[in-house]
């Protein structure tokens, strides 16, 4: 995600999903392969015939055509999930030009569209994420009743298949040690909180990614106001805990994201958890006005050009780990040295 | 406190189990958990949400009245029997909501809080769900009205539901 969008000192993207399933054909995990070639080709035909138009040019990009690593890459971008990846049957995805717009086919779901917004946008992303809905909807019959609502592969997301997801960045809940207290409130609220990649990661960065759990019994527009204002409440105060920070602890707080710029700029060696606990202090830092010199965006590029397999996408698939930490460490220091 | 499984490790996972109002408490390390296949939150053990599930639908099977096994229950269109389902966590194909039919109801209730959708309703597949939502609004809104003694409204609104109940074939 290359731009930056509103209220992104905390939160640095917001994703919509819609699960979707045609009428009549079996779920991907029992269905035979011709039933998920069929399948596959349906919602592809649906892509490639222009019927989405409105998304300007898209990428068809069947799994099976893919490397190992190619997939990484697209798990690392958050355009496919690993389950995706690594049972990728008749898989395949549809891409926007932007990137902002993907949606999985013959995931643990027929169809499952995906659209991402800088920021705080949540009630855009959902907008757009419906509208392509609509649009597949045309051309092709969901499976879908009256009592349920849209039938799913799992009964966690049948009814409005819906999983309103905001990325978001808690350094100083962290740092003051408020983090639990307020996970814990979230969760009773019936939202859920995971790491950086979904389900079972773990929160590296201070990045965390909270959803909603209920799909069923409430609407979609019901769903996304619940998460807009639990996640509005978590940056008031994230950002209480911010300047608290700076008020209180200035020249340790200013130190410790110094330090970890300090690091950044010269390491030779950077593993990936040690790169986005640094990558953190560092946006925090910028957030704070102790590091003008460095530019958000490229904190952002890092974020993801520094995964694993995004790193041996671009530098040779066959790194070993010492070599990747080290071509880590190379690519921030140039990143970091190119935008101060 | 050390782990009431293997006795040498601290005790580092803590569990309360409630069952029929009987209260059981389980603290182990995390390495009779993995051995144990328990829940270890954020790890790879093999835990997913459903396992979780299956958790639950076993419970309910065995909550029942013990002895009487429930008959097998199958949906007709994917084969898929209720017990394969209760072990998997997930559904074989849409028809299984059919087949299983009220089966489900206490699964999701547990799960989501409720049992009934309310959100979107796609134009093709649901265009009846649209036109009875339609009509069950323009009845609490009739009822309304005829409390407020506002009775020619009402007895417009009336007309107006006969019509769209007309559309639907009389239901």
């Amino acid at each position: 995600m290359q731009t930056e969008g509103p209220e992104s000192d905390v939160v640095l993207s917001s994703r919509i999903r819609l699960a979707r399933n045609l009428r009549g054909s079996p779920f991907p995990m029992l269905a035979t392969p011709a039933q998920s070639q069929a399948v596959m080709e349906q919602l592809l035909d649906v892509a490639e015939n222009g019927r989405l138009n409105g998304l300007g040019p898209l990428e068809i990009i069947r799994l099976s055509e893919l490397t190992e690593l190619e997939k990484l890459v697209l798990v690392e971008k958050h355009l496919i999930s690993p389950n995706l990846a690594n049972e990728s049957r008749n898989g395949a995805l549809i891409l926007d030009q932007k990137e902002d717009v993907s949606v999985m086919v013959n995931e643990e779901d027929h169809l499952r569209i995906q659209c991402m917004r800088p920021g705080f946008q949540i009630r855009e992303a959902w907008e757009t994420a419906s509208l392509i809905d609509d649009v597949f909807e045309e051309q092709i019959d969901y499976a879908f009743d009256e009592k349920h609502g849209f039938l799913t592969s799992c009964p966690t997301n049948v009814g409005t298949g819906i999983r309103a997801s905001v990325m978001m960045h808690l350094p100083a809940l962290v740092l003051t040690g408020q983090i639990n207290r307020i996970l814990s409130a979230v969760t009773q609220v019936g939202l859920a909180v995971r790491g950086l990649y979904g389900e079972g990661s773990e929160a590296t960065g201070n990045l965390f990614q909270v959803s909603n759990q209920i799909t069923l019994g409430q609407s979609e527009e019901e769903i996304i106001e619940n998460l807009h204002q639990v996640a509005r409440q978590m940056l008031e105060h994230e950002r209480a805990a911010r300047s608290k920070l700076l008020s209180d602890s200035r020249a340790r707080i200013e130190d410790r994201v110094r330090r970890s710029f300090g690091i950044l700029s010269h390491a030779a060696i950077m593993d990936s958890k040690e790169a986005s606990q640094r990558l953190s202090d560092v946006r925090l830092g910028v957030h704070l006005g102790l590091l003008p010199q460095v530019n958000v965006k490229t904190l952002n590029e890092l974020l993801v050009s520094t995964q694993p397999g995004f790193l041996q996408m671009t530098y040779g698939e066959a790194l070993h780990p010492e070599q990747r930490d080290m071509t880590r460490a190379d690519l921030i220091r140039d990143r970091l040295a190119i935008s101060s | 406190m050390l782990c009431q499984e293997c006795g040498k490790r601290p005790a580092t996972l803590h569990f309360t189990k409630i069952l029929n109002g009987e209260k059981t408490e389980l603290h182990i390390c995390e390495s009779c958990a993995r051995d144990k296949g328990e829940f270890i939150p954020g790890t790879q053990s093999g835990f997913s949400i459903h396992n979780l599930l299956s958790g639950l639908l076993d419970f309910e099977q065995h909550a029942g009245t013990g002895a009487s096994k429930p008959p097998a229950v199958r949906c007709d269109s994917c084969g898929m029997t209720y017990s394969q389902f209760s072990k998997i966590g997930r559904f074989g194909c849409s028809d299984c909501y059919k087949h299983f039919g009220e089966r489900l109801d206490p699964l999701l209730k547990r799960v989501h809080g409720n049992t009934t959708h309310v959100g979107k309703v796609p134009k093709r597949a649901g265009g009846k769900v649209k036109t009875k939502r339609e009509i069950d609004r323009l009845k609490q809104e009739m009822q309304g009205r005829i409390e407020n003694e506002d009775f020619e409204s009402a007895a417009q609104l009336r007309d107006r539901i006969r019509e769209l109940e007309k559309e639907m074939g009389g239901i």
